[in-house]
């Protein structure tokens, strides 16, 4: 004869955490896979502006960056617009120089191809950028190419 | 006598892929190397001629220092300059102000008269993907802008240029293969791609720096 028992009424039952660690890692792929490693600390503050049309870099060139904006600690830099070129802060008749430096370490078929990325900041003025491109075109560096962000239609 | 095996505890597990989360958080930025693209042209000899270009084939845009747009000496709005550029660039209805159109095989001639084999070959090849009804339009724009024009404002004229070439594109790809040109695939359409970039430039000059009214 079946016997039907009744359930021990005991307290509250924990939730099962189990599948935590499971979504856990699931977000941790998801951030490996959809950014990438910040390549320098910021020392300016740069947001770049809104553009429709935009175009991916090149994966296979090799990109160096300057970006143009206000100083974030204006206590030490001053609230004048500065120049940082990958990881320090450059004068702007010190730019021609080390972009030509940015080519030489590059691999010799490479050379050619090196984009000049501008991370300038939306609010700057196009004189300081004119400047930037003046430098580069005395560098010989053509290529360039103006950061901006995805505007929705 | 086997001992029934305990669980392993996992409890932690949780707190070391919550550590590696932050710090994947902390070290990494979403943001893509995305932009416009452009070359710049090198710095001219100091005797170089300047090359002759004619009024129709230019449309002018300056840009002052308090971002107004002035386009072929009329004052415009940005949303306006998309199809200025559109119109310029296609000139449907072979207008006498507009650029010149000339067939690809017209230009082929000019190259190899000119002894540019380099150029004639592009033609030659643009010519064998497109057929020989395709016009090419002389019309190239130069852009100036001030010393005191905003990043922001430049940057929007820009796209806005950009826009309008891509506009064209898609019309020419669309009458010849029925499909838009931003939908050609790089590894299949290698061929069509270049073609139309050969046909359709982005002619965008920028004008040497003059400093107008100052910072």
């Amino acid at each position: 004869m079946a016997k039907f028992r009744k359930k021990k009424q005991g307290g509250a039952t924990g939730i099962n955490t189990s599948s935590l660690p499971d979504i856990i890692f699931m977000l941790l792929f998801f951030f490996m896979v959809a950014t990438t490693m910040r390549e320098v600390t910021l020392y300016v503050q740069v947001t770049a502006p809104e553009a429709y049309e935009i175009q991916k870099l090149e994966k296979t060139s090799p990109v160096s960056y300057i970006y143009v904006g206000k100083p974030l600690q204006t206590s030490i830099f001053g609230t004048d617009v500065r120049f940082q070129c990958n990881d320090q802060f450059k004068e702007i008749d010190e730019i021609a120089e080390w972009v030509v430096q940015e080519r030489q370490i590059l691999p010799e078929d490479q050379r050619p191809r090196m984009t000049v990325a501008l991370r300038v900041d939306e609010e700057t003025h196009m004189g300081v950028v004119t400047d930037i491109k003046q430098e580069l075109r005395k560098a010989q560096s053509y290529r360039i190419n103006y950061t901006t962000r995805k505007k929705d239609n | 006598m086997a001992r029934p095996l305990s669980p392993i505890n996992a409890g932690s597990m949780a707190d070391i892929a919550f550590l590696l989360l932050i710090f994947f958080l902390v070290t990494t930025t979403m943001d893509v190397n995305q932009g416009i693209n452009r070359l710049l042209p090198p710095i001219p000899e100091e005797d170089a001629p300047i090359p002759e270009i004619r009024q129709r084939n230019v449309l002018e845009v300056l840009v002052n220092s308090a971002d107004q747009l002035l386009v072929n000496n009329r004052f415009m709005e940005l949303s306006g300059l998309r199809d200025e550029a559109i119109e310029f660039f296609s000139n449907p209805y072979m207008s006498d102000e507009l650029p010149e159109m000339t067939p690809i095989t017209e230009r082929m001639d000019g190259a190899l008269r000119g002894g540019d084999t380099a150029r004639y070959r592009q033609l030659r090849r643009a010519y064998e993907t497109l057929g020989e009804d395709v016009m090419m339009s002389r019309g190239v724009i130069s852009l100036q802008n001030d010393r005191g024009t905003s990043y922001k404002m430049y940057i929007r004229v820009q796209d806005e240029l950009t826009r309008a070439i891509t506009e064209v594109r898609n019309q020419l790809t669309m009458r010849l293969w029925g499909v838009r040109f931003s939908d050609l695939q790089e590894e299949t359409d290698m061929d069509k791609i270049r073609a139309v970039q050969t046909v359709i430039p982005a002619a965008i000059s920028e004008a040497e720096p003059v400093n107008i009214e100052g910072r």
